[in-house]
């Protein structure tokens, strides 16, 4: 979360449009490194470590945490549940292939910060418009390299994802920690009502055709490839910002509502959580629409149900988490990007068949109703950055609207 | 699903000798495949050819075949051992060609044995160019356009629809022999024919070429449950155009982008679905056009390779073990990961560091050979280096390679002192230099990396490069800071306090050895060295871990880089560091890893902790479970010593990674750590020549006579004295390098100036060679006190053919009782006078009854573990034990100190295999300067027997009836005279040229005589192409018919006739005739030898 004034209103409504904005805005120029600045990052359990600015000046706060990826940083800073995180990747090198306007999974960079070991003095790919640092500054998007990102990354495990400041204009330590200290955290904070998009909207396809579906998407911050997922299989696509009502929703008469990605604390987005209820109730003396929940949307899903959610340590950050689909008894590995997770017991009696588990620790992934037709997963089939193996997941969606048309 | 309990015995095949494209990677993977079957429960069964190997030791396998990989021997084993399956997946593509034979000519139906793994239809999907293009066109993924033919006329057609350049790929053949890119009509014709002759079915695909594309490789693994993950992605640095082997390559891949990877992951998934490899690890290469990202498939291995292993090092994640589980029926997820211990193996290994990947060529022992890298692969071995970023890592894996470089230049080797004097004085040297380093930019060779950082320094801008090279620029850009950060590097010492330190630490995080900061600096390494202790700017330890730190791991891999975090935690048990051999190269190969391996494994059973250092991906030695801790570090003083600080172990080993470490000893003495085993002033005295000579003085071990010279007139006067033919060396050199033997003045002073010209200034060592003497090796183990003669093995080949290129054999065949008394007598007061504690191998001549020593090495040498296997004793065991402290005669029976090896009822013969057909335009002949690159053991109940094994485990079939093309060169037909008596007695036909066909009639023997080439058609060329010849015994002769000589050779090779190029091999020969003519094959585990063998059990 940016202290410094924020323009999220006109990028909200341009959204919809973002392939231009970049497109224009972006152009070559070489970075000199010789001129780059100092820039620290402060936990505020008092670690602190200090490398050299690769991205706009300033001071930001947010939640550190580390992202596994080896590739997909494009994707990952353009990810608007990434809003109020400072992102460190583990790889070490990181902006080789530059910037791309296809790429954006937004039009701007909602990460609090950014932290790598090396970012690349140079482009090298045929799409690249941009470098990484050019990037950075441009999204006025405080950033560092030259840090040891595997300590870091080791510190954040043992001592779990916590409040952090990312500067280049106040080099003391301890007045970090304490900013650092200060600064609110994630748990509790709405942080859905930052990344929505302000007004409703229909999603321009490219590709023009014949619809065949009609899905409403509850925006909490949705990635640009859920939106082309859906439409690539013939859906026509209504974004509502979070806020939307069930009978907003329903008006529209849509054969699917897809409930998106987002950031922060899921119990804190109570008005998502009541029209997900209330689409639920809706359901329940109604064939349609069908229900898909991604990440923050299966938190949604859970949470509307009547289940609970709680904080995990550090948090699922990745492309390589092996999950179990029950169903199958295939293993997919899957894009991931969550700090909250909905507790599988909290779902026990409320008629719902957990269909997805995690690997690594345990942890639910995904499940669906049992008489209804919702279903959701914790990690992302549309992947970007990714595997892309969960992609049926999207099919399966298109199916249940099929069957209740 | 579980493992299968149908299976029982599990057979193993193992890859046969090292050969180019195909080296110890396939020792690690069969290794491991061993060991993780044999935890499940399963009775496994080995064959392998080579006995070099740690695979090969029979306390791995239950049942240990040395025997030729062929399918009618490979029956005779199933016969008798009956096993359920066969894996063939982890002995590379010899194991592949020999499953797809046993397939194919019934062996696995009449004996009911199935193919686990991959199963025939999937090996030919996948081996079968033709096919392969369907499966891939069919999955609607795109290729290079290509065609396939049969005749040069059918080529043709199809390289001019496609255009030139075109590559050419000979189907069937061994690490893409026989490929190649042309780029005219001519080169074509030329090339085809080649192919076409080059491939077991006369088969060669015309390809587009992708030249200049980027190339990048995936690691793929899939399950009974078609659960398919992506173990590593490897970019090749050198593009398209360079077999993978001999290009530098990295992971994981950088250029892509997500987007771009993973369509390219997509593709890998689709195909080895489609192509039906049902379970176990395949890797599949793709190249792209780095202009519109137009991505196409180039070829896809269906089994465990050599990028396998370097995958399985680069991540950690076991790519052979959990192969061989999965074949076995295990799901991925069913598997834990060792690292983790709590995660399963179904995920895909991210990675928080950056690894490369250098090959390591042997160009220096091949003149004349080809140097340009294309796709048929020449380098031997490969070094592999982690480091935090690319420049990090890529100037440790320069260090790695043992080429005396020490990182990327800044040392004053090499091109610097040239690229430093063009930039000094400019004008013409500049010009000249810089369209030379242009042109080795431009064409692929094993300099390439050096190339680019001159190019950068002459000048030459990033895009120049990356215009000239092909190669992507932001590996170019990463190759520029190296260069940039250099020019800053003499201000060091001007610099102060906390900002010296920062530099100085900043400069080791891009990669600089002190070697290279001294340099710069004008200062010692050692001063640097002492300098950065003070400043405390010294190394932390990161682990491997498969997950980029988001688990804890429990696995004990490590690899140094300048950071802020040191996440070693060292214990406080005594503790040994056994130091590896680097990289393979020819001299230095899989036996030194056998060595260290077992060593390591015997020091652990003595309770010691034990500490691997080692920076070849392919071995055993660096997987992470054989040690208790493993650091993939350069083995270079600086390296070693960092870790030294670290560990503080109580002593280093030294004597089982061959010269490596010995060379590491003066300064490993220097700086007070403890060596163990045989002391360092006995290393030393070895080593130098006035010294040792005392010694041998002293104990009056004849020497040949020697001298030095200092000129070509000096040297004369030398040779006269000792009389031709003498054996000169220039005296800087080791291991056989240019060594030669020489006849007469005239080769003499052609000789002194060419060796003068490598080394201005530097004397010549004259030696008295002795013509036709036998030579012997001597293995040997003493705890200084006792001496045990572990082997004597007699060479086949005469002396002054390399030790290691010559055939032997053990127990030795012709030597008399009182020269192998002598021989032993000798080898013991040798090492009594040189305090070993462990192993010396000691080199002998025998001449006229009269024992001369050659040399002598107070460390593991080649031949350990072919000993180890005849005899049963493991030698490189049973050292480690004596450096804890051990006496001899507490660890084997006194009987057995006395006699050894005489007591064994059987013969095995060692074998060396050449790489003459890698190199095209080279001599096949053999000489004093070692080429071989690896070997093969044949044993049996005799001599013929056993030799006939090993010459068909080396790929050459001796006849049992024929024509036999003779050729023997002036010095040496009176001698030949036997063996042409004793092959027409056996029924063979001869034909020979005018000289020798002229010799042998005057013994009224039946002979044709053909032309030589100059002489008109058909001629000794033409029989050899039309295999009208079983057998060509070629002796190399004076100047004048070298030439036809040469081609005889070079055709024979060329067309697989086996071919021998002197007279004791052919007297040997001879008697693998007999003894193929007289008996049918048999087979016999090591155990089962050993077992007869009752009384040689050592002590445990």
């Amino acid at each position: 979360m940016k202290t410094k004034t924020s323009s999220h209103k006109s990028d909200m409504i341009l959204r919809d449009a973002f392939f231009k904005i970049t497109g224009k805005t972006m152009k070559k120029t070489s970075i000199n490194a010789a001129t780059q600045g100092k820039a620290i990052l402060a936990l505020e359990d008092g670690k602190i470590f200090t490398g050299n600015s690769i991205g706009a000046d300033g001071e930001s706060f947010g939640e550190a945490v580390f992202n596994t990826s080896i590739t997909g940083y494009q994707e990952i800073i353009t990810d608007p549940s990434y809003y109020g995180q400072i992102i460190t990747m583990t790889h070490t090198h990181i902006g080789n292939y530059g910037i791309s306007p296809e790429d954006m999974e937004c039009a701007k960079v909602w990460a609090a910060g950014f932290v790598v070991r090396e970012a690349s003095t140079i482009t090298s790919n045929w799409r690249s418009k941009q470098s990484l640092q050019e990037f950075l500054k441009f999204h006025n998007v405080v950033a560092v390299e030259g840090i040891d990102t595997r300590a870091l990354t080791r510190h954040i495990r043992e001592a779990g994802a916590m409040k952090a400041v990312l500067s280049t204009q106040d080099f003391n330590g301890s007045s970090l920690v304490q900013k650092a200290k200060k600064s609110k955290g994630l748990v509790g904070m709405d942080l859905v009502k930052y990344v929505t998009c302000r007004q409703k909207y229909v999603h321009e396809n490219r590709k023009k055709g014949k619809y065949r579906y009609r899905v409403a998407l509850i925006d909490c911050g949705t990635k640009a490839n859920i939106l082309n997922e859906l439409a690539v299989r013939g859906c026509e696509i209504h974004v509502f910002p979070a806020s939307a009502a069930s009978t907003d929703i329903l008006n529209i008469k849509p054969d699917g509502v897809m409930l998106s990605n987002g950031p922060g604390d899921p119990a804190a987005v109570k008005y998502v959580i009541e029209t997900v209820r209330k689409l639920l109730q809706h359901l329940r003396s109604n064939p349609g629409p069908a229900i898909f929940g991604i990440c923050l949307g299966h938190q949604m899903l859970g949470l509307a149900l009547g289940g609970d959610t709680y904080k995990l340590k550090f948090g699922h950050r990745g492309a390589n988490h092996p999950v179990k689909n029950v169903e199958t008894g295939k293993i997919e590995i899957t894009s991931q990007n969550h700090g909250f997770c909905v507790n599988p017991d909290s779902l026990k009696g409320k008629d719902v068949k957990l269909t997805h588990y995690n690997l690594y620790d345990g942890t639910l992934e995904g499940f669906k109703h049992r008489t209804l037709p919702a279903f959701c997963v914790q990690y992302h089939p549309e992947a970007a950055p990714g595997p892309h193996e969960s992609k049926y997941l999207f099919d399966r969606f298109i199916e249940l609207m099929e069957r209740k048309k | 699903m579980p493992k299968r309990t149908d299976i029982k015995t599990v057979m193993i095949l193992g890859s046969g000798p090292i050969v180019i494209g195909q080296a110890c990677e396939f020792d690690y993977s069969g290794t491991q495949a061993i060991k993780a079957l044999k935890k499940e429960g399963y009775r496994v069964v080995l064959i392998n050819s080579n006995p070099a190997t740690i695979m090969t030791d029979p306390e791995f396998a239950d049942a240990t075949y040395i025997e030729p990989l062929v399918p009618e021997i490979v029956e005779k084993i199933i016969e008798k051992e009956k096993p359920e399956a066969i894996l063939p997946t982890l002995g590379g593509q010899t194991a592949l060609n020999l499953a797809v034979a046993l397939a194919e000519s019934g062996v696995l139906s009449r004996h009911e044995v199935e193919l686990i793994g991959a199963k025939l239809p999937a090996i030919k999907k996948a081996e079968d160019r033709r096919l392969f293009k369907k499966t891939i066109q069919e999955l609607g993924l795109d290729l290079p356009q290509s065609g396939y033919a049969y005749s040069i006329e059918e080529a043709l057609k199809i390289a001019n629809k496609i255009g030139f350049p075109v590559i050419i790929r000979p189907s069937f053949t061994l690490g893409g022999v026989g490929s190649g890119t042309v780029y005219t009509r001519e080169e074509f014709i030329e090339a085809s024919a080649f192919g076409l002759d080059a491939s077991p079915i006369r088969e060669i695909l015309i390809e587009e070429s992708v030249l200049g594309w980027k190339e990048f490789e995936l690691e793929v693994m899939r399950d009974t449950a078609d659960n398919c993950v992506i173990i590593c992605s490897i970019e090749n640095f050198d593009p398209m155009g360079v077999h993978t082997g001999d290009s530098v390559t990295v992971a994981p891949a950088q250029t892509l982008s997500d987007a771009e990877y993973q369509r390219m992951r997509d593709w890998a998934f689709k195909i080895i679905r489609a192509i039906g490899v049902d379970t176990g690890g395949s890797n599949i290469q793709f190249a792209v056009n780095p202009n519109d990202g137009r991505m196409v498939v180039i070829e896809m291995n269906p089994r465990v390779s050599r990028s396998s292993a370097l995958a399985s090092k680069a991540t950690g994640f076991p790519i052979a073990k959990i192969a061989s589980l999965l074949a076995v029926g295990y799901r991925l997820d069913e598997i834990p990961n060792d690292i983790t211990k709590k995660t399963p193996a179904s995920f895909e290994p991210t990675i928080d560091y950056h690894v490369v990947k250098i090959p390591r060529f042997a160009f220096e022992k091949f003149t004349g050979a080809d140097q340009t890298l294309n796709t048929a692969m020449k380098s031997v071995g490969e070094v592999m280096a982690l480091g935090r970023t690319f420049k990090e890592a890529l100037q440790k894996a320069v260090r790695g390679l043992e080429i005396s470089r020490h990182g990327l230049g800044a040392d004053g080797l090499g091109q610097t002192k040239r690229v430093e004097k063009a930039l000094k004085e400019g004008g013409r040297f500049y010009e000249e230099l810089l369209d030379e380093i242009k042109y080795k930019l431009r064409t692929p060779n094993c300099d390439r990396i050096f190339s680019i950082k001159c190019a950068l320094d002459l000048g030459l801008s990033i895009s120049d490069v990356v215009e000239l090279s092909k190669i992507d620029r932001w590996f170019i850009k990463q190759i520029k800071e190296i260069c940039d950060w250099e020019k800053k590097i003499p201000g060091l010492f001007g610099l102060s306090g906390e900002e010296k330190r920062d530099f100085l630490f900043k400069t080791k995080q891009h990669g600089f050895s002190d070697h290279q900061i001294g340099y710069l600096t004008g200062r010692a390494p050692d001063d640097v060295r002492k300098l950065r202790k003070r400043l405390g700017v010294i190394p932390s330890y990161k682990l491997v871990d498969t997950c980029a730190a988001e688990f804890e791991a429990y696995t004990p891999y490590y690899y140094s880089t300048y950071e802020r975090e040191d996440e070693l935690k060292p214990s406080k048990r005594k503790k040994v560091m056994i130091l590896g051999a680097g990289p393979n190269r020819i001299g230095q190969g899989i036996e030194f890893d056998y060595c260290c391996v077992r060593g390591v494994l015997s020091f652990a059973e003595e309770g010691y902790e034990t500490i691997m250092i080692n920076c070849n991906p392919e071995t055993v030695s660096t997987d992470y479970d054989i040690s208790d801790r493993l650091y993939f570090e350069p083995l270079t003083a600086e390296d070693v010593l960092n870790i030294c600080d670290k560990e503080k172990p109580d002593g280093v080993v030294v004597q089982f990674g061959g010269q490596t470490p010995l060379n590491l000893v003066p300064a490993l003495s220097k700086a007070g750590v403890k060596i163990l085993g045989t002391p360092p002033a006995s290393i030393d005295i070895a080593e130098d020549r006035k010294r040792f000579v005392k010694i041998l003085k002293k104990l009056k071990i004849p020497q040949a006579e020697s001298g030095i010279a200092f000129s070509y007139e000096e040297a004369k006067r030398i040779a006269h004295k000792l009389t031709y033919p003498v054996m000169v060396r220039p005296s800087y050199v080791l291991g056989g390098r240019a060594m030669k033997i020489v006849f007469d003045d005239p080769m003499l002073k052609e000789y002194v100036g060419e060796a003068a010209k490598v080394s201005p200034g530097k004397p010549i060592l004259v030696d008295k060679f002795l013509d036709n003497a036998i030579e012997v090796d001597v293995d040997a183990l003493s705890d200084g006190r006792d001496v045990y003669i572990a082997g004597i093995m007699e060479h086949i080949e005469e002396a002054g053919i390399h030790s290691g290129d010559s055939a032997c054999v053990m127990p030795p065949h012709t030597l008399t009782p009182e020269v192998i008394s002598m021989i032993k007598r000798h080898t013991t007061n040798l090492a009594k006078a040189l305090k070993v504690r462990g192993l010396i191998n000691i080199q002998f001549a025998v001449k006229d009854s009269v024992v001369y020593i050659l040399e002598a090495n107070p460390r593991a040498s080649r031949t350990i573990p072919y000993v180890s296997k005849t005899t049963g004793v493991p030698l490189a065991k049973l050292a480690a034990k004596i450096m804890t402290g051990k006496t001899l005669k507490s660890i084997l029976p006194a009987e057995i100190i006395k006699n050894g090896i005489q007591e064994i009822k059987y013969v095995a013969v060692k074998e060396a295999v050449l790489p003459w057909t890698r190199f095209t335009n080279i001599d096949t002949v053999l000489g004093p300067e070692m080429k071989s690159t690896g070997e093969v053991m044949g044993i049996d109940a005799d001599f013929g027997r056993a030799f006939a094994k090993a010459e068909l485990a080396a790929g050459s079939v001796i006849p049992k009836s024929g024509t036999v093309l003779i050729s023997i060169g002036p010095r040496g037909k009176n001698e030949a005279l036997p063996i042409v008596k004793e092959l027409i007695h056996l029924g063979f036909k001869i034909i020979a040229t005018k000289h020798t066909a002229e010799f042998i009639r005057q013994y009224e023997l039946p002979v044709n005589e053909i032309y030589k080439i100059s002489e008109g058609r058909p001629n000794v060329i033409d029989v050899i192409k039309n295999k009208e010849v079983c057998l060509v015994i070629n002796t190399p002769s004076g100047k004048a018919s070298r030439a036809d000589g040469y081609h005889i050779r070079r055709s024979a090779v060329i067309y697989s006739v086996p071919i021998v190029t002197t007279l004791a091999a052919a007297r040997a020969t001879v008697e693998g005739i007999k003894a193929r003519k007289s008996t049918n094959w048999s087979v016999q585990s090591l155990q089962e030898y050993h077992k007869n063998e009752k009384k040689i059990k050592p002590k445990q």
